[in-house]
């Protein structure tokens, strides 16, 4: 039975299914969507998923989106090493507490760092507040601090000793921001040993090799059609600017 | 098993989440105890309640020493722990996925469009003084209409519930956040048949625990109401 698998890697929860399945050696069709295109609203796309957004896999007939849900699923359909979603339900409980935090806090704010202090000044050419920015990067310093106080502490990863999708999917989040040029692990040693860990332990080829996207984006931007994103533009101001 | 207390659960009945914890334990018959915790008095901030829970949030639970925040964690832990009928969180890996799509998609949708609206008409003229600033709860409103013309385009398109035809986690943390505005007086699914339809069967389905659980809810949308 096939797998496809709908992604962009300049989108953490696509980065994050992305590590997830190479790490396991999942085999699967990557299927490219460039959202800065507006490809996701494409007929042939809106059969997998009516929402048009990604990550999206399809499954012989199943098609599912979310990259919590997906990562779940393919877990348990392939069997991946326990400590990705442990079967004792303590420790399956702690990595589901933290996905569901995440959802309101690191991705909102991360998210919004490479909007505004990128994608919108410097692709869409539209100025954003200051106030704005400073807010977005307030909320973000609270989120980190959170973070290390509550889901972190003194362990090596989340939920103990070993490496689980709450580490995944915090790790894609929190490098969203470097996108945009901000260097989130300064004057953070905690967070940056942990990150260093996480890296290590996916695979530091795979982490970087996932990351590209982001990375080069500052200098992309530069080179970009300025109406490349017009489609995308009301939409966007109306979402993070309004 | 000896020596096991029975879980302990900290909640404020005015959060959209601690109610949907109390209806899931209430109707399973899962044997609990209820600390009230008024965060309209501060009771979150208590150091007792802090060293529990340094985010200072509701629900807590708490199962004989393992301590657990963030409602759908808690939901999912007591369904795979405790027996309970399979249509609330599914083991068929497909069916379970439709669940775990929901709660993800849940956070940034019905909880944060309906809360907002919630927390502008009610909770930020309550602790200010000030009135609803107009422009943002239109907009809020607006958000609001985009996440219900999903539940029933999207996740109810084919099936009575969200993700199957049986309740399920995701029909018990929706119908939470669509019942907060009622606070207000303000019935968010009142021109919407569908969605009107799913909530009446949802509360056939969870009977006097929907009831009991909201009441407090119902009180708040008599008093707001007699003040206007």
């Amino acid at each position: 039975m096939s797998l496809e698998i709908y992604l962009d890697l300049f989108s953490q929860p696509c980065r994050s299914v992305y590590i997830f399945t190479k790490k396991n050696n999942i085999q699967f069709d990557h299927k490219k969507i460039t959202l800065f295109d507006g490809s996701q609203y494409g007929e042939e796309f809106g059969k997998i998923n009516v929402l048009r957004k990604l990550p999206a896999i399809k499954y012989g007939d199943f098609c599912l989106a979310e990259s919590v849900a997906i990562m779940m699923y393919l877990a348990e359909k392939f069997h991946t090493p326990d400590h990705w979603y442990p079967a004792d339900l303590q420790k399956r409980a702690r990595v589901n507490e933290y996905l569901s935090w995440q959802h309101s806090s690191i991705r909102i704010h991360g998210s919004r760092i490479l909007w505004f202090n990128l994608l919108i000044p410097k692709a869409m050419g539209v100025e954003v507040p200051k106030e704005k920015i400073d807010n977005a990067v307030e909320d973000f310093d609270g989120s980190l601090k959170l973070f290390e106080m509550k889901f972190l502490q003194d362990k090596p990863f989340i939920v103990g000793d070993q490496i689980s999708l709450a580490d995944l999917v915090a790790v894609v989040e929190i490098m969203q921001p470097v996108g945009a040029g901000m260097d989130v692990f300064e004057n953070r040693p905690k967070l940056k040993a942990w990150k260093d860990r996480v890296r290590e332990e996916i695979g530091a080829e795979l982490f970087d090799e996932a990351h590209q996207a982001l990375l080069s984006l500052q200098e992309d931007v530069k080179t970009m059609d300025p109406k490349k994103m017009d489609p995308l533009k009301p939409k966007v101001l109306k979402y993070f600017l309004s | 098993m000896a020596g096991r207390q029975a879980l302990k659960v900290y909640l404020d009945l005015m959060s959209q989440p601690c109610r949907a914890v109390l209806i899931f334990l209430k109707d399973n018959k899962i044997p609990h105890t209820v600390e009230h915790i008024a965060i309209r008095k501060g009771q979150q901030k208590t150091p007792e309640f802090t060293k529990l829970n340094p985010m200072q949030k509701v629900p807590v639970l708490e199962d004989n020493g393992f301590v657990l925040t963030e409602s759908d964690a808690i939901l999912k832990y007591l369904a795979t722990t405790y027996n309970v009928p399979d249509h609330w969180y599914p083991k068929l890996p497909e069916k379970r996925a439709r669940v775990d799509e929901y709660t993800a998609w849940h956070h940034a949708n019905t909880r944060l469009h309906a809360a907002t609206v919630f927390w502008l008409e009610v909770l930020l003229p309550l602790m200010t003084g000030q009135p609803t600033n107009p422009a943002k709860l239109e907009k809020a409103l607006s958000d609001l209409d985009g996440t219900l013309d999903k539940l029933e385009n999207m996740f109810l398109k084919r099936q009575p519930f969200l993700c199957s035809d049986d309740i399920s986690l995701a029909d018990l943390l929706a119908v939470c956040e669509l019942m907060q505005p009622l606070g207000s007086g303000r019935d968010v699914l009142k021109n919407r048949p569908n969605l009107l339809s799913w909530r009446s069967r949802v509360q056939s389905a969870l009977s006097d625990s929907f009831d009991e659980a909201h009441a407090i809810v119902y009180r708040l949308r008599e008093k707001f109401t007699a003040k206007l």
